[in-house]
Order: C-alpha cells, then structure tokens, then sequence
C-alpha cells in the first residue's frame, strides 16, 4: 500500500535539486514515474498506519479516533472531518475523538492541492468522499467480522452508534469486534450512504471536539510549547521591507540576564534566552544599523498614487509590467445617449492580526530535525526547512498544534517564520528545542498583508438602463507572482470574483485588465483573498447603477443575475430577503449584498445606521448555500465570524506606510472589532443535496459592500476606499 | 529576587524581577499556559486574570505590585464555572486563543453583576478582542450563564 518511492537518487538535495522538486509539484510536470507528492513525502515514514488505515484507528475499548490531516485554526474542520468519518461508520458520535495528523504529503494530501495544506476553505470538500469511503470501508469490516463470528449472511448485520446487530438479536460493539475487523481485507469501493439516509451529517449533533479544551484554558498552541532544555528567541526585525544587516552592537543585549547567544540570521539579528521576557529585554538593547539599498522607502500613499496613475493611463507600463486580460469579451460601439457610470476604488494593505502571533517550535541537528507549531501547509514547511537544514523534505517531522487563528497567514510559500526558526535553531545545533516567539509587533509589522488594491470602473447603460459596455482596471501587487504555484502571468487571485462575476455575464461588451507592479511590500492571502476587494466594487457598483437607472438595486440585481444565470446567487438573494422580512426596525437602514467565493454563495441584508457620523450594523440576515451542510451549526459560526472579520476590515482595517515604515504596530493603532461594534448575524442555509463546498471564507467578503449600499441608500453616497472609518 | 504570589490558593515563591510582567511568571516560571500573550500592551484581553477579583491584564501588571493580592487564572476556577459550561454548551470558541481572557473577564462582570445588561456585557467584555469574531456567542453564553447554576457540558 505504501511502497517506498524511488524516483531519482537524491542524496542531500542542494537547494537546485529542491527547487526542481517544487517546480514539479507547482506546475504539476511529470518526472517518470513519480507523483509531486511522493517526490515531497521522500524520507517520510510511512508504514505504521494500522489495520484501519493513516485516518482513523479504533481503540480495543471501540473508541473511534479521526485522524485530521487539516489543521483546526477556527474552522471547525475538526468536527466536521470527523462526522464524514463517523457517518459513514455508523460510530457513537460522543465516542469520536480527533487527532493532528503529522506531516506526510503521501498520505494526507489536500486533493484539490496535491500538497498537504488547509486553504481555499478546501478541508471539507476534499475529504468529503475520501474520509467517508474511510468511513464505509471499516464499517464493511466490522460487519465482516460479525457475520463470521455469528455465521450470518452480512447482509443481514446492522451497525448503530458504534454497535454491530443482528436481528436475532445477537449484539457486539466497535470494542468487542475490533480484533477480528483488524483482520478483514477492506473493501476498494465501499458503497456510500445517500445523502438522504444520513443520520449525523446535517445535524445539530456535529458539535466541535475542541470546545471543552479551548473553554478550560487547556488547548495546546505554540506559544504554549515548553521543552526540556528550550530556548526562547526573538528576532530584530529591519522596520523597513527588504533592509538588511549592515552591522549590530549585541554588548548591552548580552548582559542581560537570561539572554543566552545573538547572532545574525538572514531576517535580522536573533536572540536567544532562557524565558520569553529576557529574550525582550536582550531584544530591546541590540542595537542595529540597517542597509536600506534595497528597502521599501515609499510611503503607501504613494505607492497607491502611483496604482491610480497606473489605472488611468497617466503612466505607462514599463519593463515587464503589462495590462493582462480577463473576462474580455464582445465588441461595438457603445449605446448613444447612454448613461455613463464611472467609480473607483481604494483598498489599504491589511494585517491579517491573528491573536496568536506568529511563532515556531524548531529542534534543528542531533539526527533530528522537527518542528512543532500551526502548520498550515505542512509540505511546504517541509520543504523550505529542507532547503535551510540540507535533509529531504519528506524526512522533516512536524507536529501540527491548534493555531490561534490564520486567515492565511500560515500559508507562506517562504514558510517565513518558520525558516527564520529553523535558521536559529540550525545556528544553536545539538536538537536543542527552540522557541520562536514574535511579539505583537513583530507580527504586524511583518508583512504578508492583503495587497493594497486599486480598481476603476466605467459602465455605460443601455435604453433600459442594465450594462451595455464594463471597462474594468485593477492594479495590485500579485501574491502569486514567484511562487512554487504561480501558474500563468495572470494572477487569478487578483481578480477572482471580477473575473466570472454574473454581472460581466449579462453585459454584452466587457473589457477587464489587471496590471501587477511589483513592490518589496510582502503580500499574501487574507481570509477570501481576492473576494476582499472585488465582492466589494462588484456589489457597490451594481447598486449605484441601479441609482443612475433609476431603479430599485435589489429588483436590478435580480435582473442581472436572472439574466446571467445565476440561480444559486438568486435562490440565497431571495432566501435572505425573504427572512429580512418587509422592513427593517425604525432608524436602521438596509443593505444588500450577494457574492461566490470557493464555491460558495452568500447574500446578506445588513442592517446600518450612523452613529457619531460612523456606520454600525445591526442585524445581518445571511443565506448560504454552501452545498451539503456537515454542521449546520458550524455554518452558523463561519458566518458569524467571517461576517465579524470581514466587517472589522471594512470599518477600521488599515496597515499604512510612511517612509517605508509600517505605521500600525499593535492594536491600539490597527483597530479591529470589538464587541461593542459586533453585528448579530442570522444565519440560514439553503437546503442542498449537492456536495459540500467551504464555508470558512466565503462569509467574509459580502458585508463590507452590504454595508456601503446602506449607506449609499441613506446618504446617497457612494464609498471610494476603504476603511469607512479613519480616525 | 524573590516575590511570593497568591496564585489559585497557593502561595509561590517566585524568582524573577519585581517588573516582570505576571503574564510571563504564569506562563515561563509556572507553567500556567492558559493565560495567553496577545499584545503586550494591555489592548487584547487575552492575558485577562483575576486580581484580587478584578479583571486584569496581566501583560501589564509587574509582579512587584501583587505582594498579598490574590490571583487566579483560567486553572483556578474550582471545577467547571458555569461560563464555561455555557461556552460548551454554545460552541463559543474558534481558534480558541482569546477565550480565556473572555471567560476570566466575563467571570469577573458576573461576580459583580449576576445579572447583566447589553451594556453591562459590551463595558466588561469591550476590552477583549476575538479576532474569529465569536461576539455574539460569546454574548450569549454570558447570558446563558448568568445567574444560573452550571450547565450540563453539551452531548
């Protein structure tokens, strides 16, 4: 089942024999006989999966473990994996744990990814056939083991909340079965349930696994690792993206006591200290010059004005840079007479503010090289601290803890802070654990951030007043530009949400260009990527045209959506209005917003008013339609909470930059919500029989818009950039 | 030097300097990881403990200031407090790193006001910021358990 892989002789890989490994995995090139992910899994082992196989195992008292190869941060994957597992299985649901499954790219690949990985609110959807053939398959052979034991025809063997029967009579549990199922040969194609006979999947029974742990204080997190014999490190970080060590005076830092080594690393100076307060003491007293030759010296102001003079043809591309189509189609004149509506559009760099910063256990030399902390994307953390050590990737262990929180922030394709641990820990040598820990600063202050966008808008309405003609610009740094998945020039991710939107479908003639600069700024994915700016100008543009043609923006969205297609965005539209109700209470406001993102539709009615001349929302009434429900409760938290997300980032979101220097270094300058200004969401779900899609992001993207069409509808203005507040 | 701290009924005797934030005594010195570091600056919550009944942060309190003050952290509580049982019951949390400094603020709102109001849940809790935007659960749970003698944990 798991035969060793032997695709090339690789001794310890240089870093071009490493880096011909990622292209293959990226653009998916074939090497003779070898899949990417077993070219990444080299060094791994893999043989000590039992009789159940690498997802579940089942204890001799019939206790059922689910083996997760996705990492919990929030998403209530967790539970959800689990049930797939548990539903399938017929198991006691309250008798179903989850275990962290450690990193092995063979086994426990995202199949939408071919690299194992949680993203693009993919956990559910993947697994939903692979762990519930899991499921199928162990129940199968708990049921061959009971028609042997009992002489039976197993066709006539039941299996409920993790008992086997017959209808004689005779009973036996997972427990008393155990043993001999372990024997059975499972089945290749075990059948599957009908979504219609589930007795789990879909109910208010799938419950989180966690809450218990994470209620009583006693989740495990990185922050929370403690080793014998570990050290604690910092890192003086350069204030400016892209600086370099010129030279540092490290005397004051090590006569601090506790402070153990400081010594240059590629990120900066590190420190090293037997607790977490001598390492920030030893930190404060290095003193650094930094080689700024090649820094990020622009204030984002300016960076932002230089997109705008991009978008409007004051500037011409030059170099490399160039317009790149999407979504172009159809030709002609525009409509005479026609009304012309022109917008534009600002998005600010956003921090992604986990409340755990970023930080890593590593244990580097001794034979071992292991890392303990919040993988995200474990193959490719796998990787890069292979590249760092000079090992094989797949021989790099780690053991992935809870993270609090990432909304893609632990999906870097430098695994950033995880090299720079590695890297300090490889300086300390011996295995001897290491602790990164970054401070809040460290953390805001360090990139990655959503990009700063800019978009504009033109469209000329017809006679009746719907599109006739879309130009759409937008300029943005491109996250995938350079990486291991970059894939063609066009950078989806920057216009995913523009690029298939239904409003483009119902206008005969669009012409829609991005144009990605470079800038030393780091960006990365933020929980909906892409949907964070576009829902937005889609959603905001479409009820200011509705205003120029004179009509209702719900009954205008409606039209255009009917006349594009659009019949799931249309059923959750008329699913949230319908439990909005006639009207909102006296004083509130409604706005309306519907948008796809990871294959998931959500509209909301939010409901706004002004207070001190800032927005507050009140009510968001949310539909879904997220296919299969797993937990129609977890559902409910990732609207809820994406919902919360997405609105912290419209109301106050904002990283600037002046000089190149980040002016939000905690939370008192980067505002984010807070109970006070939290929306109550109602959360309903279209009923679906279709495979479940994901649901950890797509909640996010919808209530900045819906709330700018409120206040649009109230003030008659319309909102140009974001954050709505600024002060 | 040494400071003596109450700590969850117990008297430590700790070494470390009289401005060492309580935060890293707990965490580093006692091994008490349930308090967590969020930012330092006493802007999060989520170092939130008791002192003296008094919800604090604790990122910013030095230990010099606690000599005969009674602490207690998230593994004080004798046994399961009802906020938590209600934040089970209601699958609050979800990264989980925030919930602590939730709880132990929500605890102390209750202990002085068995009863809250809207208000009296947005003046006490306001100062804890969940990123994973669990407000309205959180809300509820406080609600859930306010006066009301623990609930069973959820099936």
């Amino acid at each position: 089942m798991h035969a060793p892989v032997k695709c090339f002789e690789l001794s310890l890989p240089s870093r071009r024999d490493v880096m011909v490994i990622t292209a293959a995995t990226a653009g998916g090139a074939l090497l003779v006989g070898c899949s990417p992910a077993n070219l990444l899994s080299i060094g791994a082992d893999d043989s000590h999966f039992g009789p159940f196989g690498p997802f579940l195992r089942i204890a001799p008292d019939g206790g059922v473990t689910v083996v997760s190869k996705h990492i919990e941060f929030g998403q209530g994957n967790h539970a959800g994996l689990a049930a797939m597992v548990a539903e399938e299985l017929d198991a006691d649901w309250d008798r179903v744990e989850v275990v962290q499954a450690p990193a092995n790219t063979k086994v426990y690949a995202n199949l939408g990814m071919g690299v194992q990985g949680t993203g693009g609110s993919s956990a559910i959807a993947n697994s939903w056939l692979q762990l519930r053939t899991v499921g199928a398959a162990t129940r199968a052979m708990f049921i061959t083991a009971a028609a042997d034991r009992w002489k039976v025809s197993a066709a006539e063997i039941t299996v409920r909340n993790s008992v086997v029967s017959h209808p004689s009579g005779m009973t036996a549990t997972f427990g008393d079965l155990v043993a001999d199922a372990a024997k059975v040969t499972p089945p290749a194609s075990p059948a599957l349930k009908d979504p219609k006979a589930f007795t789990l999947i879909g109910t208010d029974r799938v419950r989180r696994k966690d809450a218990g742990l994470k209620s009583r204080g006693e989740a495990r997190f990185t922050q929370d690792v403690h080793l014998p014999n570990m050290l604690t490190a910092m890192v003086v970080h350069s204030p400016r993206f892209g600086g370099k060590v010129r030279t540092f005076d490290a005397t004051a830092a090590r006569k601090v006591p506790g402070v153990v080594d400081v010594f240059e690393i590629p990120t900066g100076v590190a420190i090293t200290a037997t607790s977490t307060y001598a390492a920030r003491q030893g930190r404060d007293a290095v003193k650094v010059e930094w080689n700024d030759d090649k820094a990020e010296k622009r204030s984002s102001a300016a960076i932002l004005a230089s997109y705008r003079d991009l978008a409007a043809g004051n500037v011409q591309p030059a170099g490399d840079l160039k317009w790149l189509s999407f979504d172009t189609h159809g030709s002609g004149a525009p409509p005479a007479g026609g009304k012309v509506v022109e917008a534009s559009f600002d998005f600010p760099y956003l921090a992604h503010a986990t409340m755990e910063p970023m930080n890593c256990v590593a244990e580097i030399g001794g034979g071992k090289n292991k890392l303990t902390f919040g993988s995200q994307i474990p193959t490719m953390d796998q990787l890069n601290t292979g590249m760092i050590v000079g090992a094989l990737p797949g021989s790099v262990e780690i053991e992935t803890l809870f993270a609090g929180g990432s909304y893609g922030r632990r999906a870097n394709f430098k695994s950033d802070y995880v090299s720079e641990c590695v890297h300090i820990a490889k300086h300390v040598g011996g295995g001897r654990p290491v602790k990164l820990v970054w401070t809040r600063e460290d953390d805001m202050t360090g990139g990655y951030y959503r990009p700063m966008v800019h978009h504009t808008v033109k469209v000329t309405l017809d006679a009746d007043g719907y599109p006739a003609r879309w130009r759409h610009r937008i300029v943005s740094q491109s996250i995938m530009k350079g990486s291991p998945m970059g894939g063609g020039p066009l950078d989806e991710t920057a216009v995913e949400g523009v690029k298939g939107s239904p409003y483009l479908k119902a206008t005969p003639v669009v012409d829609g260009q991005v144009i990605l600069p470079d800038a030393p700024v780091p960006v990365l994915w933020w929980r909906s990527v892409g949907a964070t700016h576009t829902a937005f100008v889609m959603e905001h543009v479409v009820d200011q045209l509705a205003r120029a043609a004179g009509k209702d923006p719900v009954e205008y969205r409606k039209a255009l959506l009917a006349k594009a297609g659009a019949t799931r965005h249309l059923a959750v539209l008329n699913l949230a209005l319908d439990k909005a109700g006639a009207a909102p209470a006296a004083g509130w406001t409604r706005g309306v917003a519907v948008h796809e993102s990871f294959g998931t539709v959500v509209a909301q009615v939010a409901e706004v008013k002004l207070v001190d001349g800032a927005p507050r929302v009140g009510r968001v009434v949310t539909a879904v339609d997220c296919g299969i429900p797993i937990s129609p409760d977890q559902v409910a938290a990732q609207m809820e909470g994406g919902t919360c997300f997405g609105l912290s980032a419209a109301m106050f979101g904002q990283i600037t930059l002046a000089e190149g220097l980040v002016q939000q270094k905690n939370f008192d300058a980067y505002r984010v919500l807070r109970m006070t200004e939290a929306p109550h969401v109602e959360t309903y779900i279209l009923p679906s029989g279709t495979k479940p899609t994901g649901v950890g992001e797509p909640g996010t993207p919808v209530i900045g818009p819906a709330v700018a069409n409120a206040l649009l509808a109230m003030t008659g203005k319309p909102t140009s950039s974001l954050p709505f507040v600024t002060t | 030097m040494t400071t003596t701290l109450d700590i969850n009924g117990r008297s430590l005797a700790v070494e470390a300097s009289p401005d060492t934030p309580l935060l890293w005594v707990l965490r580093d010195g006692l091994g008490l990881t349930g308090t967590k570091y969020g930012c330092g600056i006493a802007q999060c919550g989520a170092c939130t403990v008791h002192v003296n009944g008094e919800a604090t942060r604790s990122c910013q309190m030095p230990i010099g200031a606690l000599a005969g003050a009674k602490i207690t952290t998230i593994e004080g509580f004798a046994g399961l407090h009802p906020l938590q049982a209600a934040w089970i019951a209601a699958d609050v949390p979800q990264c989980g790193y925030c919930q602590s400094g939730q709880i132990m603020s929500a605890a102390a709102l209750l202990a002085h006001t068995p009863d809250p109001t809207d208000a009296d849940i947005d003046g006490a809790m306001n100062g804890n910021i969940c990123r994973c935007g669990c407000y309205q659960r959180i809300r509820a749970a406080i609600k859930a358990a306010a006066g009301h003698a623990p609930a069973p944990p959820a099936a």
